[in-house]
């Protein structure tokens, strides 16, 4: 009985306690308003107001969030297979994993760039970049799939990327780590760093109505690493800024010897005179080796091609193309603001932010109003000459800045693990508000664009600690999402992340809900091994490839037996979905496949190649329950030794077919 | 005893709502979110007609003409792609009834209704529900156009010796 009366007031007094350590920064329960929750609560079977397409790090994938209550809503495979989607385990799918190395499963994913139109999101499509072996790709926001990804040569370490145009004219992707060029050109002492490493910027155009990627031109210019990137907008279109660090073209020790000048660099290009360049012919074709992958939607099917050349134009060459500014020390991020005037630079070793201004920038160009001494031979404008202000004393580690649409920056800052507010004309700290923990980018809905939505404001943190229940030794990463419609920052909601979440950008919904594909129609599926209908199922036998018609309807596959495969046949089911329902995939798995299973859209035909390894019987199931009826939807292939006398046959329901006479 | 730690319960929560603060705040819980379709067609008049069906056909814009071989041509081919992996044109039931007699006891705007929007009609109409029981498996969406429908009702109507 005694008891019973203390539990209520224990809850009394723990809510108290709650409430007071909850004013207490960085521990778990942080100081959050009491309105938070009703902030991000979306009920059910209402939709979020915002798309969040955020980057899945070395996950190697893009991940899709609604805002603002965090629920996570696909991730889209890109760079490495997935077994969730059949990424890169179907026939079709495999070849868009394709590069100049050959087949690679995965890779790192860090920038999400969305098509623009007049410098807004126009909500086409997607590009992202992969880190590693060095490619950019295009997803398509009709169906939320990777449609077409592009190798970039004389690159490596592709982190300066994708980074577009107002109109997404172009799409680039500058290189980390300098390198000499592709080939046996690369094949020279490390220590010749100096002498033979070049930074390669791709310039890839864009089809305005098909979305398709070709690598346009390259520059070459002295060997530095790019880290970020931003086209100008409004007056400043037709520049490019790029921050680089390790202008010091060190080698080894990059801790020390690339943090060694003052300042570095922000390398101001002027794209448009590049490109009359290349169109007076000014560019060097150089041989290289690169793949460029296409899905085609009609086909289901990708596909590979190795291209081998590429133009390069080598901007010591052409003094009216690139500029540098020095910028304090080490700098990563390089934001121009919405009216394209203001460039923010933040060195991440750097104690205060600079902030350039476009027309000052043009005015020292026109004045010459350079430093005496060039760099690697190209101008390096003065930094006062640049220089619209600096913020003073804004926090350690300044590295990403977003806009809202009030004339106010918001800058993450690493190492204070904070994101400040400030006034872009005063350059005044507005606000600051702590993160959990490490922020890298942060990201306001249309935060890069000459319209923000502003609203809310996201934090992708590096480092999760005391966020959320342990689950062993490595946390989930995490988002912070705030409100940022007031004049404080208000922290509403943390979500969870898949992989290391770099940099993402977020589009009201509305801009993508009449876009969405809901189907494949049947009658406009051209793969060359479709089934349109029960009718045109079939089974035939190309030497010791067996090649397999299969349909698949709620809830049966359409043949489910089939008999007469032998040891040493290579198996293709090609396996077409004839629902025209949304939402109605179909699985398809066999036991013992070592490759992988499929999961086929309403209306797609997708192949999946299997080597039987002994002679037997295998079950065929569908993966994806589709119906009551789903557990029956099943199948057995028989497999018996080579040379065996049991006939290719195949059946369904009491209609046993023979097989096709075997072609070729 | 029991009786009093009722009241100390509701204060303690009632602490917690207010120090939330959201009682006067709910309206913009509605105003931010986008409402879903699903969400909107959920609120239907409970009239069904049977006879009719569900959709945008009914006696004033379906009337039966001489029977039109070519278009049922045109039908039997999209009923391969579209119809055919679970129907049969005899009475055999498969995964679904068989056709034969399908349009003897259908009205053809029932039937045009009901192959073009199944979802709202499995539903409502008390025979598919039977049916349903049967089968256990929803007739899919299959998406068909109006023109698609027609042809497949065409066929249909072959197939039941229409003159
Ligand atoms: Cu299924």
């Amino acid at each position: 009985m005694f008891t019973k009366i203390n539990k209520p007031s224990l809850l009394i007094l723990s809510l108290v306690l709650l409430s007071a350590a909850s004013c207490k920064p960085k521990s778990a329960g942080n100081a959050v308003s009491k309105d938070a929750a009703s902030k991000v609560y979306v009920p059910p079977g209402k939709y979020d107001e915002f798309y969040n397409f955020v980057s899945g790090g070395f996950s190697g994938q893009l991940s899709v969030y609604g805002l603002p209550s965090g629920r996570l809503l696909r991730v889209i495979p890109v760079f490495s297979v997935d077994p969730e989607k059949g990424w890169g385990y179907s026939e079709e799918t495999k070849p868009m994993l394709n590069t100049s190395h050959g087949f690679v499963p995965w890779d790192d994913l860090h920038h999400v760039e969305m098509s623009m139109t007049d410098g807004q999101a126009d909500g086409k499509w997607v590009f992202v970049n992969g880190n590693n072996t060095p490619r950019l790709a295009r997803v398509d926001l009709k169906t939320f799939r990777t449609a077409e990804i592009i190798e970039l040569p004389n690159s490596a370490g592709n982190h300066s990327s994708p980074f577009g145009t107002e109109n997404s004219e172009y799409i680039v992707a500058g290189t980390r780590f300098s390198v000499p060029e592709d080939g046996e050109a690369g094949d020279v002492p490390i220590s010749t760093y100096k002498e033979n490493f070049k930074g390669h910027i791709s310039f890839v155009s864009v089809n305005k109505e098909t979305g398709d990627m070709n690598i346009a031109f390259q520059l070459k210019t002295p060997g530095v690493n790019f880290d970020l990137a931003r086209s100008g907008k409004g007056k400043s279109n037709g520049w490019f800024f790029f921050s680089c660090y390790n202008s010091e073209q060190a080698n080894t020790l990059l801790e020390v010897n690339a943090s060694k000048r003052d300042k570095d660099f922000i390398m101001a290009v002027n794209w448009k005179k590049a490109e009359e360049y290349i169109k007076a012919g000014k560019g060097k074709k150089q041989a290289v080796k690169y793949a460029h992958n296409k899905y085609d939607e009609q086909t289901h099917t990708a596909t590979s091609e190795i291209k081998t050349e590429v133009t390069v134009l080598d901007v010591t060459e052409f003094p009216d193309i690139v500029y540098f500014i020095p910028c304090p020390k080490s700098p990563h991020g390089c934001d121009v603001d919405p009216t394209g005037e203001y460039i923010v630079g933040s060195g991440k070793l750097a104690a205060l932010l600079p902030v350039f201004s476009y027309d000052k920038i043009q005015k020292a160009i026109a004045e010459k109003n350079f430093e005496p001494e060039k760099y690697s031979g190209l101008p390096v404008i003065k930094y006062e000459a640049a220089l619209y202000g600096e913020v003073q004393k804004p926090g350690l580690g300044p590295l990403h800045t977003e806009f809202d649409a009030n004339g106010n920056a918001y800058t993450s800052f690493f190492v204070s693990s904070e994101v400040v507010k400030w006034n872009i004309k005063d350059l005044k700290v507005l606000d600051r508000q702590p993160t959990y923990y490490s922020v890298g980018h942060l990201m306001i809905p249309g935060g890069n664009t000459k319209k923000p939505f502003g609203k809310y404001l996201v934090a992708y943190n590096k480092i999760t600690k005391d966020r959320y229940l342990p689950t062993g030794p490595e946390l989930s990463q995490s988002a912070q999402l705030y409100d940022i419609s007031g004049d404080k920052m208000e922290l509403i909601l943390d979500f969870p992340t898949i992989g290391e979440p770099h940099y993402a950008q977020a589009v009201p919904a509305s801009l993508l809900l009449p876009k969405q594909l809901k189907i494949f129609d049947i009658n406009a599926n051209r793969h060359p091994y479709a089934a349109k209908g029960e009718a045109e199922t079939k089974v035939i036998r190309r030497g010791n490839q067996i090649h397999v018609y299969i349909t698949a309807v709620r809830s049966h596959f359409a043949p489910d037996n089939i008999e007469g495969v032998q040891l040493g046949d290579e198996v293709y089911f090609h396996v077409t979905n004839l629902e025209q329902d949304w939402d109605v995939p179909h699985g398809f798995g066999v036991k013992g496949a070592a490759n992988g299973e499929l999961l086929i859209m309403p209306g797609e035909t997708l192949t999946l190649k299997w080597i039987p390894d002994r002679t037997g019987m295998f079950p065929i199931y569908c993966t994806d329950f589709c119906s009551a009826l789903h557990q029956e939807m099943s199948g057995y292939v028989r497999v018996s030794p080579k040379g065996s006398n049991v006939p290719l046959s195949f059946s369904l329901g009491d209609k046993p077919k023979k097989a096709e006479p075997a072609v070729q | 005893m029991k009786k009093k730690i009722a009241p100390i319960l509701s204060l303690a929560f009632m602490i917690v709502l207010s120090s939330c603060g959201n009682s006067g705040n709910t309206g913009a819980v509605t105003e931010k979110a986008i409402a879903s379709p699903a969400q909107n067609a959920a609120q239907e008049p409970a009239a069904y007609d049977p006879k009719r069906g569900e959709g945008k056909f009914d006696e004033t814009n379906v009337k039966l003409e001489a029977p039109d071989a070519a278009r049922a041509g045109q039908g039997k081919a999209i009923a391969q792609t579209k119809c055919f992996s679970c129907h049969k044109t005899t009475t055999e039931k498969l995964v679904g009834p068989g056709w034969k007699g399908v349009t003897e006891r259908r009205a053809p705007h029932w039937i045009l209704n009901f192959i073009t929007n199944p979802d709202p009609m499995i539903d409502k109409d008390p025979q598919v529900q039977a049916q349903l029981e049967l089968c256990l498996v929803r007739m899919p969406n299959q998406n068909l156009s109006e023109d698609e429908a027609r042809s497949i009702l065409e066929f249909m109507r072959q197939n039941d010796g229409a003159k």
